[in-house]
């Protein structure tokens, strides 16, 4: 066990949404709703997953991504990008961001699940 | 067949061969095989109209009257020919370089384009020329009769209608071929053609008849010699003084008589030709005159006492049975009498209708100088009824006059008419100094005294006014008498018209040039006509074509570009089937080549342009004129262009602004969809998750349950509240919003904006100050709607406002019948790219994240707008300033 | 060639001697000046002759104003042919004189 996850979501209700679900997981769930300081966050909890939303207060998702990818390979930490725009051209940028995986807000709960899963067994 | 009825005959062939040969002319010179027209001798024997039926006719009654004193009026031209040198030499070169279409044009030319000049001159030349043409009638109408009365023994009588169709003859003639074509050159092939061989008819016909009289009559050279010395013209007795003022008259006219510079200098075709001219005139001239004096002596000596002298060219050989012989001498006097008609209508048209008619056309129609289409035909037009009214008067002078009058005085009263041309002439072209009044006064003078001594005169000694003034003089002042000026009796009527007329207009001239002041016009002409040799190269021939060609090149590549004039002269020469690069220069090549320069430079400047080249003419003031003109005009149309071009630029500047701000708000637009998305998506991804939570967890806590329940709840009320504002927004857009009239406090409604915008939960209080006495408005409009407009404004302060403590002040004022507002926050404002666009729709002018969706200050506008009042953001240093100004009565429109 | 190019001449001096061909033309322009002065004078030499009965005979008088016609024009045409090689020369220095 002991699997982290840091979610990056400025919405306390889909933090709570998803926390309840990820917990419910086994996962511990570290949350910032802060953009400027999410990669700061990551490199201090060092998370063995990233959920992050595209649209944050201070810091858009794809530019923290893009500092994320600096330092970490997709291997060591995947992340899960959630965008509530649900464009096509949001998808082709977090792809040549380096995202590990796409979804597109509102979600099912078992689509969330079944997406950590698959990404944490990597 | 009668003698008479043979000479019709014959006569009326000639006529037609004489058609026939001007036909062939025009054809070949239109074809461009005019080479063997341009030769010297035929503009040799086109100077022959000099001699005209006058001469024919007359220089044997002349001889048979007054002796050798006939030989003045050949010697005068034939001094003006060996002095060549001085005079024609230059007249020629001015007429080619300057485009010379008459005597009037070039005085008129001279004088400033002086158009009094040129009328006055044309009226002179009229004047002149009728009696001149009147004579011509007579003598073929006399020389028919001879053989009218040889054969039937009396006079016919029908001389009146004689007169008649042969004057229609020769205007058909004239306008047939002097008309053709409105040549820039007003070169007339055709007729120049045709009188080339009519001054060869009547040459041989004067030489023949000379032979037949000393070797046929006289019985040889010596016995006519002998024959001369013992008749009553044997002694050498002349008078001095009218043997010199008759050669001066014949010369002064030989240069100034309208036929003769139309065949000296309008028609000449190389300036290479006087020179041949110069001395075959001469001898053309002596010719003419050989045999008069036998003639005239062996005349005398065998017709009967009364027969008329003028006639004895065709009386002696008819009375001698040489029938032939007659004839051909009658073809001679035809041909002298009709050439002379047919040059004198042209140059009289070309001066009537240059001057005269076409300036009165262009002034009535107001049309401007172009030369159009229909003006040439207007000009053809009025060339032709010139011609037809100069020879109806020639024909009614004839008929008025009786044609009683020997042929020699009329002759030397129009020479002495024109000769008053002289001294303006000759002044114009050798002196600087003379100026148009002077010319005017000159001219005036002359003509004047010609007039009152010796035209009046000549055509009033039936009359008893006329008559009563050579008497007695002018009012009775015996001065005045028109043969005696100043009370000098007895001289000569010639001289005496001479004497005072040129001197008197000479003195006038020089006076009147001397203390008047020319214009700037008049000056630059007069320069270049008196050193016209200075400015001019020497002439060239037309042989230089292929010289022509390149020059014509070098001058279309600098004017078209390298290429295209490349291009356009090889086109040319294929068409012409030459085989190399360069056309010949014919007409049409000119033609072509001028109109595709003056798409460039202006059809002035290129005729002059391509003028200078070919023709070696001069680019004239007046042309340089045309040439100012065309750019001035050109220089107003490329201001206007200027002008088109800024408005384009201000147009397209607007366009680019108009585009940025499409650009900027489909990117809005983009961006919105975006936000909407979100903000549509965000609520529904809390409910949806949630919901999925309570359906499929079963072992909930009641307190969790509740929880989530209100958390969907509060999220569905999102997006209710969001879907509202847009359709309000979509509403208020489409003018479909009802409004409901209410009255009310403006401080209430503040009141009510400020409790709802800071209850709506927000992290730091808004400190709002607020003048309440100013705010005691009473307002009768929407209030819902516009406290929804302040809950907006005062709510975005509280979202937006980064002031520390954030403070909003509301100022209220009147106005009229209006509220002025303004809501002022002590923030940083909105940033100046921003402002334009934050009361459009989706506007989020902040990339933080923030409440609304952007719709808010979009419905403010529409709201405020519906109310009849506008909303604007203020620039302003302290932070965000709105400014509303709204009626206090809502007005239904 | 000095004659050939008034423009550029016109600045300068004109030189003092000429060559041989452009002196002859120079002459043949005076000659042709000169011409009608002559004509003038020999057709008013008859008028200084005594008149009437005392006179010469008409025939006389006949014969040398022909005689003077024909030489004149044979003059004239010999200047005027040779000057004829000559035409493209030169802006000639006489105009500008009246010719009285």
């Amino acid at each position: 066990m002991g699997k982290t996850v840091l979610l990056i979501e400025d919405e306390p209700n889909i933090i709570e949404a998803i926390r309840f679900l990820l917990k419910r997981e086994g996962w511990k769930v570290f949350t910032t709703s802060d953009g400027s300081i999410a990669v700061q966050e990551v490199r201090q909890r060092q998370p063995n997953l990233v959920i992050l939303d595209v649209m944050l207060p201070g810091k858009s998702g794809y530019d923290i991504l893009r500092e994320l990818r600096q330092e970490f390979s997709a291997d060591v930490l995947p992340v899960l990008m959630l965008t509530a725009r649900g464009q096509s051209k949001d998808r082709d940028i977090a792809t040549q961001a380096g995202v590990s995986r796409f979804m597109t807000k509102p979600f099912s709960n078992s689509e969330m699940i079944e997406a950590v899963r698959a990404l944490s067994e990597k | 067949m009668s003698q008479l009825n043979l000479v019709i005959i014959v006569c009326l062939g000639y006529v037609l061969s004489l058609f026939l040969v001007a036909f062939f002319a025009e054809r070949a010179a239109a074809q461009g095989r005019a080479g063997w027209l341009r030769s010297p001798i035929v503009y040799t024997l086109s100077l022959s109209i000099y001699c005209t039926a006058w001469t024919f006719y007359g220089a044997v009654g002349n001889a048979a009257r007054s002796g050798l004193e006939y030989l003045t009026i050949y010697i005068g031209p034939t001094i003006v020919m060996f002095g060549w040198w001085w005079l024609l030499r230059k007249l020629v070169r001015i007429g080619r370089t300057q485009r010379i279409t008459s005597l009037a044009d070039l005085v008129s030319a001279r004088f400033g384009k002086s158009n009094a000049l040129a009328i006055g001159l044309t009226i002179l030349a009229v004047i002149g020329t009728t009696p001149y043409i009147a004579l011509q009638l007579q003598s073929v109408t006399q020389s028919f009769e001879v053989f009218a009365v040889a054969e039937f023994g009396q006079r016919g009588e029908n001389s009146a209608q004689t007169g008649f169709w042969v004057a229609l003859g020769l205007g058909l003639f004239t306008v047939l071929f002097g008309t053709r074509n409105l040549d820039v050159n007003e070169r007339h092939h055709g007729v120049v053609m045709a009188i080339a061989v009519e001054a060869v008819v009547k040459l041989t016909a004067l030489l023949a008849v000379g032979i037949f009289v000393v070797w046929g009559l006289a019985g040889g050279l010596t016995e006519t010699l002998a024959r001369i010395d013992a008749s009553e013209l044997g002694r050498w007795d002349v008078r001095p003084g009218r043997w010199a003022g008759l050669t001066l008259l014949a010369a002064a006219a030989f240069m100034c008589l309208p036929r003769m510079f139309q065949v000296l200098v309008v028609e000449n075709e190389d300036e290479g030709h006087l020179r041949t001219a110069s001395w075959a005139f001469p001898l053309y001239l002596m010719l003419m005159s050989l045999f008069v004096v036998p003639i005239a002596v062996l005349g005398l000596e065998s017709m009967p006492a009364g027969s008329n002298p003028d006639m004895f060219v065709l009386s002696v050989p008819l009375s001698q049975g040489q029938n032939g012989l007659a004839i051909f001498s009658f073809l001679g006097g035809f041909s002298s009498a009709t050439s002379m008609v047919i040059v004198a209508a042209i140059a009289l048209s070309t001066m009537v209708s240059n001057h005269i008619v076409m300036p009165i056309w262009l002034h009535s129609t107001g049309s401007g100088a172009s030369f159009s289409g229909d003006v040439r035909d207007v000009v053809i037009l009025a060339r032709r009824l010139s011609i037809l009214g100069v020879l109806f008067l020639g024909y009614l002078y004839f008929r008025v006059s009786g044609g009683g009058t020997a042929l020699t005085t009329i002759g030397l009263v129009s020479f002495a008419g024109i000769t008053q041309v002289l001294p303006i002439l000759i002044g114009g072209i050798f002196w600087r100094g003379a100026t148009r009044i002077g010319a005017l006064s000159g001219l005036a003078v002359g003509s004047a005294i010609w007039l009152y001594t010796s035209f009046l005169p000549s055509i009033g000694s039936g009359f008893a006014f006329f008559e009563a003034l050579q008497s007695d003089g002018l009012w009775g002042m015996s001065w005045l008498r028109t043969d005696a000026l100043f009370g000098i009796e007895g001289m000569d009527p010639i001289l005496h018209t001479l004497l005072w007329s040129l001197s008197l207009s000479t003195i006038t001239f020089l006076i009147v040039s001397l203390i008047t002041f020319p214009s700037p016009l008049e000056r630059l002409q007069g320069a270049q006509f008196v050193n016209i040799f200075q400015h001019t190269a020497g002439p060239r021939g037309w042989s230089g074509g292929t010289a022509q060609s390149e020059d014509l090149m070098v001058m279309a590549q600098r004017i078209l570009g390298a290429n295209e004039a490349v291009a356009l002269f090889e086109r040319e020469a294929r068409m012409q089937g030459a085989t190399g690069s360069l056309p010949e220069t014919n007409p049409e090549f000119l033609e072509r080549l001028e109109r595709e320069l003056s798409g460039s430079v202006g059809a002035a400047t290129a005729h002059a342009m391509v003028g200078q080249i070919v023709g070696g003419m001069q680019v004239s003031v007046h042309d340089l004129m045309a040439v100012a003109d065309e750019t001035a005009q050109m220089m107003e149309y490329s201001s206007k262009l200027e002008a088109q071009s800024d408005e384009l630029t201000r147009t397209a500047r607007k366009l680019r602004e108009a585009n940025t701000k499409l650009t900027r708000l489909s990117v809005q637009k983009d961006a919105f969809l975006s936000q909407i998305s979100h903000e549509l998506r965000t609520p529904m991804t809390s409910v949806r998750a949630f919901s999925e939570i309570l359906r499929d967890t079963s072992e909930l806590s009641q307190e969790d349950h509740t929880r989530y329940a209100s958390i969907i709840h509060d999220e569905a009320i999102r997006l209710t509240r969001l879907l509202d504002d847009l359709l309000d927004l979509s509403v208020l857009e489409n003018g479909q919003v009802t409004l409901n009239r209410c009255d009310g406090w403006l401080y209430e409604l503040l009141d009510r904006a400020a409790a709802t915008a800071q209850g709506a939960g927000s992290a730091q209080d808004l400190d709002i100050r607020r003048t309440k006495s100013d705010e005691e408005v009473w307002l009768s409009t929407d209030l819902d709607r516009l406290t929804q407009v302040f809950i907006n404004l005062i709510g975005n302060a509280h979202k937006y406002c980064d002031g520390d403590p954030p403070k909003m002040w509301i100022r209220v004022s009147q106005d009229a019948d209006q509220v002025i507002l303004e809501f002022a926050d002590n923030g940083s404002g909105i940033a100046p790219e921003s402002r334009e666009l934050v009361f459009e729709k989706f506007a989020r002018v902040a990339d933080q994240k923030a409440g609304g969706a952007g719709l808010g200050l979009a419905i403010c506008r529409q709201i405020v707008r519906s109310l009849g009042g506008e909303i604007r953001y203020v620039s302003s240093d302290t932070g965000a300033v709105f400014q509303m100004n709204l009626p206090v009565t809502l007005r239904f429109s | 060639m000095n004659d050939l190019e008034p423009h550029s001449a016109a600045p300068q001096r004109e030189p003092l001697f000429l060559e041989r061909d452009t002196y002859r033309r120079r002459r043949l322009m005076d000659a042709a000046g000169l011409l009608p002065f002559v004509v003038v004078f020999l057709f008013s030499i008859p008028l200084l002759w005594s008149r009437g009965d005392e006179g010469p005979a008409v025939s006389v008088v006949i014969f040398y104003i022909f005689g003077v016609w024909l030489v004149m024009a044979i003059v004239t045409a010999i200047v005027s042919i040779r000057l004829r090689d000559t035409t493209r020369v030169l802006q000639d220095d006489m105009t500008g004189h009246a010719p009285e």
